[in-house]
Order: structure tokens, then C-alpha cells, then sequence
């Protein structure tokens, strides 16, 4: 199921952090590791030291909504430039607090990225220095990515339409 | 009792007085909708305070709730000077999710458009840098060969700045006659007028005083600060989607990916210059190389059949329906796929739950990702550089805000 390499990077995180890892599978060609929230900080600076992984680069990172779980999960991607591996991350965090060390201290590019998710989502990510909405008004009180917050206002009166619903 | 060099001296820093500019929301030199408060020390600038969100359109809720095909029209407007490789980079997502099989055809034309897209975004950016440094004619002269390659994709689509070119699948209709004279009259003539443009800059004592210096960044921080595309490669990582995951064919052609040394303003110049030359054999080897063969993938779960069909055909009505209707199921599971847009490396990553629309859909969007890089960049620089710096790193507000 998973190539030599990719039983590389599993192993390096097994050897230091067996007790962080949740689960390894293999998503389409992406090789996708679910750990515990508490050391992820640790983890991601260990794949970007080790000589074996060198996950130097951070491509993307952003939150997912599972209200059937309750939980918030951060998703994570690294990249390796040095061989074109790539790699995705993922903690689960309580949807009603959750809390998650910040990545800025890893890798500068990861603030406004965190900031996105706090926005969206609510994601508190403790140590950020400059933690406050970014694409939203200040004065928002929701995280409207949040599956509980429909499309639309569903107060607004001024849109109704009786003969194809909203 | 007059002030003498010495009292200045005394002065402490934290006693000094800054003044504070607000540049933008609408300014005419940001080309787009940036704020920036400067903290300024007569005209250096000591600190800056980007506010992005102005045009934030809640595209990855929106995307939640519609079927597949409807979310093309939403990649339009991220990047919209290259429209099209942000459609057709979804397009991707979507096959890799299904696992379609696309055809050899299909590929190549796709890589004619996404070089054709690549060219008219390079054109802009380096037009623009031009006229922020005060040469307005490269500006206007350019914008004529971007109005001919809106003609094709006009003749390809039948819409030109926000394209929905393609479907998932392939192409609507196979490219007119009249399409193939318009991109090899684009082919004939744009070649003079490139190499005009770049005589009229390339050398230029005053553009190269201008913009030799401005605006870098070193290799080292654009990596920590995730940069891609042109702005990483001009600072000397050779870094290309095209080539480190080669997508829709990209490994059949022969180019180079140009790099620069320094990441200043000259250097994006420079690299975007020569990318849009390589576009072009890319295009012209695409258009000799061409297989023969359909226009689209055999998919009829997700490819609208043909309409005379669909009036006459009991099996293409059903499949019209399910389509329209977004009734199709596709399966569970997680894709991530990136494409090298016109400022870097633009991804999807598609959570998909089985049901008619994504669970849940986010856009990597290149340029909100290095644009968190320009209070860096511009501290301790003029205020006139600060603009050529925004300018030549190519940011979008569209794809900024999302």
C-alpha cells in the first residue's frame, strides 16, 4: 500500500512519536497521518529537520468541520521540493474549544494561513503573535465556515421566495 | 536660538515623530483593492499594516453548496488574468477524484489555453511594472496582444476575462477553424511585439536603476514564507509544478524554467519575460505534436451529452437530468491538485463525502500567501518602490480575498 519511501516517513515519526500517531493511510496519492493534537509542533519540526524526510515547505493549511464528530480538524501539508514528496497532517481538536499550538515559530509563512482558519473556523492557535480576523469584519460574532451557519442570513426577509425556497 | 546638528543628534528614537499614510483601499497605483497603513519616517518606510477582505466573497462556503460544474464560474474570479488555468485546474481536481481517464487530445489542447492564460498574465504584471516606473507606452501596446488572445478564448468558449472554459471532461466543442487562424495569427505577431517590449526595458538605464535592488527577498525567506511561482523562482529556486509534478502532459514538451538571483524587481521581470517565451514553443510544439481524437473524456456521468442526443436519445435525457440536477454520486474521499497559475502554485484540496456538492473545498491561493511577505519586504525602502514592489510580485485581489 505504501511505497518505500512513504515507509520511511512513517517510521521516523513511529521511532519519535509512536504515541502521536492515530493513523497512516494512503488518500489517492496523497500519504496522510492523523495525530494527537498536543505535540503536533514537535512533530511538523521533526519532519522538516530529520535528513530522511525534509519536509522544508509548508504548502497549505486550513480547518475542516465534522458536526457529526464534534470536532474541528486542522489539516497540514508539507512538501519536500528535494524529491516532489508531499505529505498532509491532520489533528482533530473539540468543536467547542479548539485549541491548537501555533506553527509560526516552524514556519513564518503559516501566520495569515492561521489567521484564515481562526476566521473561518474559531481555531484558537495559542502562541500566534497577531491572532484577529482577517477576511471578515471585526465586528463578526460567527465562524461562518462552521457547517452550523447556512449560506444565508436565514432571517433575512427581504429574499423570500414562496415558490422555489431559499 | 537656531537648532544645531548636534540637539538632532540628541533626539531619542523613541521621541521621533512618524507620520502615518494610508495607501489604499482604492488607490490607482495599488491596481486593486489593498490597504496599507505606512508608518513612515519622511518618505522610508518604518512599518506597514496590510488590511486585505475587502472583496472577500465567501467563494469555499459558496462551493459547499453546488454541484461540481458549478463551481468552475467561482475559480474564474480568483485569478482573473489567467482565468483559465484556474478552470482547468479544477477541471483536474474533480477527474483525479473520479479517476477519469482523460484523452492525449484533450491534454494538449488544455496546455495550449494554460499557456495562452500564462502568457496574458505575464503581460499584465510586466506592463504594469513598466508603468509604474513611468514607461505607459509597454502598457498600452500590450493590452493590444491580450485583447488577441481574449479573441480566442472567445472563439475557444465564447467569454473572454471570466473564461468557464472547458468542463469537466474535456472541451464543449472541438477548437474552430477560426480559432486555429486566430492562434496562429497570435503566434505570428506577438513575437515582434514581445521583443519590442522587451528592447524598450530589458536594458534600459533608467528602468534598471530603477528596479535593480527593489524589492528583494532571499531565497532562504521566500521558502520560509511559502512563496511560489515566479517571485520563488526569482529568487532562485527553480521550483515549477509543471515540471516537479508534471499535470495534463506538461512532460512531453521541452522547455526550461528560468530563475533569477537576487528576487528584487528586475529579477520577476526578468523571469516572467522569459517564461512567456517559453510559453510560446510550448504552445507551438502542442500544436505540432497534436494526437488526433475526441474532445472529451468518455464520462457520461459528468459530461453533458451532446443536445440533439439528448431530444432524441432516452439514455443522454436521463444523463442531461442527473447532471443538471447534480445527481451524480462521486466517491468519498480527499484530493489535493495543484497547477502553476500565473503567480504560483495554485492548489485545490477537495473533500468530498460522497454527496452531490463538496464537503468541503480550499483554494491554496498563491498570492494570499506570499502577500503576508510585503511589510517585510518594503520596510526601510522609499514609498515609490513599495508600490513597484506590489505591482511586480503579481498580486491579485481577487485571488487575495477569495
Amino acid at each position: 500500500m505504501f511505497s518505500t519511501e512513504e515507509e520511511k516517513i512513517i517510521s521516523v515519526l513511529r521511532t519519535q512519536y509512536d504515541d502521536q500517531v492515530l493513523l497512516t493511510e494512503k488518500l489517492y496519492d496523497f500519504l496522510t497521518i492523523t495525530l494527537k493534537a498536543d505535540k503536533i509542533i514537535e512533530v511538523i519540526t521533526l519532519l522538516r529537520d530529520h535528513p530522511d524526510t525534509q519536509f522544508k515547505f509548508l504548502t497549505t493549511l486550513c480547518g475542516i468541520h465534522f458536526p457529526d464528530l464534534g470536532q474541528i480538524a486542522v489539516m497540514y501539508q508539507l512538501h519536500n521540493m528535494h524529491n516532489g514528496m508531499r505529505i498532509r497532517l491532520k489533528v482533530y481538536l473539540p468543536q467547542e474549544m479548539p485549541v491548537v499550538p501555533t506553527l509560526t515559530t516552524v514556519f513564518p509563512g503559516a501566520n495569515w494561513m492561521e489567521r484564515e482558519t481562526y476566521d473561518f473556523y474559531g481555531v484558537v492557535f495559542e502562541g500566534h503573535p497577531d491572532l484577529r480576523r482577517i477576511l471578515n469584519v471585526e465586528e463578526m460574532i460567527i465562524f461562518p465556515l462552521r457547517k452550523e451557519y447556512p449560506l444565508e442570513d436565514q432571517t433575512r426577509e427581504d429574499k423570500a421566495d414562496e415558490m422555489f425556497g431559499r | 536660538m537656531t537648532l544645531q546638528d548636534s540637539d538632532i543628534d540628541k533626539v531619542k528614537p523613541e521621541e521621533k515623530q512618524y507620520s502615518f499614510l494610508n495607501l489604499g483601499p482604492t488607490h490607482p497605483a495599488t491596481h486593486g483593492i489593498f490597504q496599507n497603513v505606512l508608518k513612515m519616517d519622511g518618505e522610508i518606510i518604518v512599518d506597514a499594516q496590510p488590511t486585505i477582505g475587502y472583496i472577500h466573497r465567501a467563494f469555499e462556503k459558496l462551493a459547499e453548496r453546488r454541484p461540481f460544474y458549478q463551481i468552475t464560474p467561482i475559480t474564474d474570479r480568483l485569478n482573473y488574468c489567467s482565468a483559465p488555468i484556474n478552470n482547468i485546474g479544477w477541471h483536474m481536481t474533480v477527474e483525479k477524484l473520479i479517476k477519469a481517464e482523460i484523452p492525449k487530445r484533450v491534454q494538449y489542447l488544455r496546455v495550449i489555453v494554460m499557456e495562452l492564460a500564462r502568457i496574458t498574465d505575464h503581460l499584465i504584471c510586466n506592463a504594469v511594472i513598466g508603468v509604474d516606473t513611468g514607461a505607459l507606452t509597454g502598457f498600452v501596446y500590450l493590452f493590444q496582444q491580450r485583447e488577441l488572445v481574449y479573441e480566442i478564448y472567445e472563439e475557444i468558449c465564447g467569454a473572454r476575462l471570466t473564461t468557464n472554459i472547458g468542463r469537466i471532461g474535456g472541451f464543449e466543442r472541438d477548437f474552430s477553424p477560426k480559432a486555429w487562424d486566430k492562434i496562429h495569427q497570435f503566434l505570428r505577431e506577438f513575437p515582434k511585439v514581445l521583443k519590442e517590449f522587451e528592447n524598450l526595458l530589458k536594458r534600459n538605464r533608467i528602468f534598471m536603476d530603477r528596479t535593480i535592488g527593489c524589492g528583494g527577498i532571499t531565497a532562504e525567506r521566500a521558502l520560509q514564507y511559502s512563496f511560489t511561482g515566479v517571485n520563488l523562482r526569482a529568487a532562485g529556486v527553480d521550483y515549477d509544478v509543471r515540471v516537479a509534478q508534471p499535470y495534463s502532459s506538461y512532460q512531453d514538451f521541452e522547455f526550461s524554467i528560468p530563475v533569477g538571483i537576487n528576487g528584487d524587481v528586475y529579477d520577476r521581470f526578468m523571469v516572467r519575460q522569459e517564461e512567456m517565451w517559453q510559453s510560446l514553443s510550448i504552445i507551438e510544439q502542442a500544436i505540432k505534436n497534436l494526437p488526433e481524437g475526441p474532445y472529451h473524456a468518455e464520462i457520461p456521468d459528468f459530461y453533458l451529452p451532446p443536445k440533439e442526443e439528448v431530444y432524441n436519445n432516452m439514455e443522454a435525457l436521463i444523463y442531461q437530468f442527473k447532471i443538471v440536477m447534480g445527481e451524480t454520486d462521486v466517491p468519498k474521499g480527499e484530493v489535493y491538485h495543484c497547477v502553476e497559475g500565473g503567480n504560483g502554485e495554485l492548489g485545490f484540496y477537495l473533500v468530498s463525502d460522497g454527496g452531490r456538492t463538496p464537503f468541503r473545498l480550499h483554494f491554496r491561493r498563491p498570492c494570499y500567501i506570499f502577500y503576508q511577505a510585503y511589510p517585510e519586504i518594503i520596510r526601510g525602502s522609499m514609498l515609490s518602490d513599495a508600490i513597484l514592489t506590489m505591482s511586480s510580485m503579481n498580486v491579485i485581489a481577487g485571488e487575495l480575498d477569495a
